[in-house]
């Protein structure tokens, strides 16, 4: 491809033969090796991206999978539970992988007297949750909170996150209320479904990670994902 | 010397001579050829030779064992070698631990407990491992400390500490993955929470918690993923970029400690 100094033009040919390319033919635009290199690359990169793509799809997809069945559990007759306090239950949050999927829930009645109707329900003229299911996974960073009757409030052992008795958070580094399940009765027995995350007026969304912000500006830091 | 019958290599190849010098066929610095019959004069011509002739690898450890450090060159620089030691130690103990570990949620923490309570040697083995990932966190540090305080860092060996960087983040990732295969109470819910926090990131947060569990809620496929990252995914970059960190500290070598700055560049170089 070398060419004599004397002969090269100012501004390089796009045609071989212009620029002495040897062998060139008339009209030739791209030198045979040219061709040959860039095919050479382009047919690696396709076989490198015909193993790459689905490799990396397959361990990438749980991220856009709506991964949680909607599944009811029961949690007792109506007769366990109360206005005034809550009730600790035992449910599976993780059916496959045994005692550790299991996780408590803190259940009460629905209080129309002490407790706001979430936005979620009012506006759309339907009746509240029955019973308030409340999780305790923390909205700091997931450590289990308890519930401590004497103050009426929720405590994390590990950060010190306080919620109120609604779950709303009353001290602490949490970024929104403790997340709930919804609830109905069947049969006179209750039920706890899908899990749900709240703002700080109690509006619903789907359930998100600890730490994820409802509020304010925050919230459009961490938007809704597929598989939440 | 010149009577060899099959045409040699370049690199086996007498060198030409020197101008000025009489052109008798071999004459200018030793050849190759000569290097390695010298080499083979001293023994070492059993299988060892026969390997070395066919590899040239006895020319690669020389110039890679006998090249010029700086003067002042002492202790403090070993703690590289050190670290590197104990990544080998952890890869050699993973790989005999992954023998008798189950990555499965229903027996994960008994085959643990099998390899600490029933195998031979395997509280020594899985001692060594847990324990060697803290010395391993530890000398990373010690190693980075020593390169910035010797002013190592500087150019020509900048990207050299960019990829130190990257392999101190990714003995964390080690450090964060293999947390979670004893599969007990502590480990379980100490991950959990170390996810929480790479999703509390803006944005990309929760997309990279996602990812880790393998989907929305901890579950069956996190172990999996967990053991896959730490056996497979994360050692295999650590060990390509420990191949890149050497093959740096080889070609630029290594930085006079900073109180010889000041003498003369040429008592900087001895010959060890």
């Amino acid at each position: 491809m070398a060419d004599t100094p004397s002969k090269k033009p100012k501004r390089k040919s796009r045609y071989t033969a212009d620029r002495g390319v040897a062998g060139a033919f008339e009209g030739e635009t791209m030198t045979r090796r040219g061709l040959m290199t860039g095919g050479a690359l382009a047919a690696g990169g396709v076989a490198s991206a015909a193993f790459g793509l689905p490799a990396l799809g397959f361990a990438l997809g749980p991220m856009f999978e709506d991964g949680t069945p909607d599944r009811w559990q029961d949690l007792g007759p109506e007769a366990d539970f109360n206005v005034e306090s809550y009730v600790p239950k035992v449910m599976n949050l993780v059916a496959e992988i045994g005692e550790a999927g299991k996780t408590t829930v803190y259940v009460r009645k629905f209080d129309p007297k002490r407790d706001e109707p979430s936005p979620s329900d009012k506006e759309k003229n339907k009746e509240p949750q029955p019973y308030v299911a409340i999780s305790t996974r923390c909205a700091h960073l997931g450590c289990p909170v308890r519930y401590i009757q004497a103050s009426q409030r929720f405590v994390c052992p590990c950060h010190g996150g306080v919620y109120d008795f609604q779950g709303k958070v009353d001290g602490g580094p949490p970024v929104r209320p403790l997340d709930r399940f919804y609830t109905r009765v069947i049969n006179g027995r209750v039920q706890v479904g899908e899990r749900f995350s709240v703002n700080s007026e109690l509006r619903r969304f789907k359930p998100r990670d600890p730490s994820n912000h409802l509020d304010g500006l925050w919230q459009y830091l961490y938007p809704s994902r597929p598989s939440t | 010397m010149s009577k060899l019958t099959p045409p040699l290599p370049k690199f086996l190849r007498p060198a030409p001579a020197r101008p000025g010098e009489k052109d008798n066929g071999e004459a200018g610095k030793p050849s190759a050829v000569d290097e390695l019959k010298a080499g083979a004069a001293e023994g070492g011509a059993g299988v060892v030779g026969w390997l070395d002739e066919r590899s040239g690898s006895s020319k690669l450890a020389r110039s890679q064992l006998y090249r010029k450090v700086p003067k002042g060159t002492n202790w403090f620089y070993t703690l590289g070698s050190a670290t590197l030691f104990a990544f080998v130690s952890q890869a050699v103990t993973g790989v005999f631990l992954a023998m008798y570990y189950n990555p499965d949620p229903a027996r994960a923490y008994q085959s643990a407990a099998h390899i600490t309570n029933e195998v031979f040697l395997g509280e020594l083995v899985r001692g060594m491992h847990r324990w060697g990932a803290t010395v391993m966190i530890i000398l990373i540090f010690l190693h980075m400390g020593r390169t910035f305080v010797f002013g190592a860092y500087k150019y020509p060996r900048e990207l050299n500490w960019i990829i130190g960087v990257i392999l101190l983040v990714l003995t964390m990732a080690m450090g964060l993955t293999g947390y979670l295969l004893p599969f007990d109470q502590r480990s379980f819910w100490a991950t959990v929470v170390g996810v929480n926090i790479n999703a509390s990131g803006p944005i990309m947060g929760p997309y990279l918690a996602d990812f880790m569990r393998g989907g929305a809620e901890f579950g069956a496929a996190s172990l999996s993923r967990f053991y896959a990252m730490h056996m497979l995914l994360i050692p295999g970059l650590i060990g390509a970029l420990i191949g890149a960190h050497l093959y740096l500290v080889a070609k630029l070598g290594t930085t006079a400690p900073p109180w010889l700055k000041a003498e003369k560049k040429e008592l900087q170089k001895e010959e060890i």
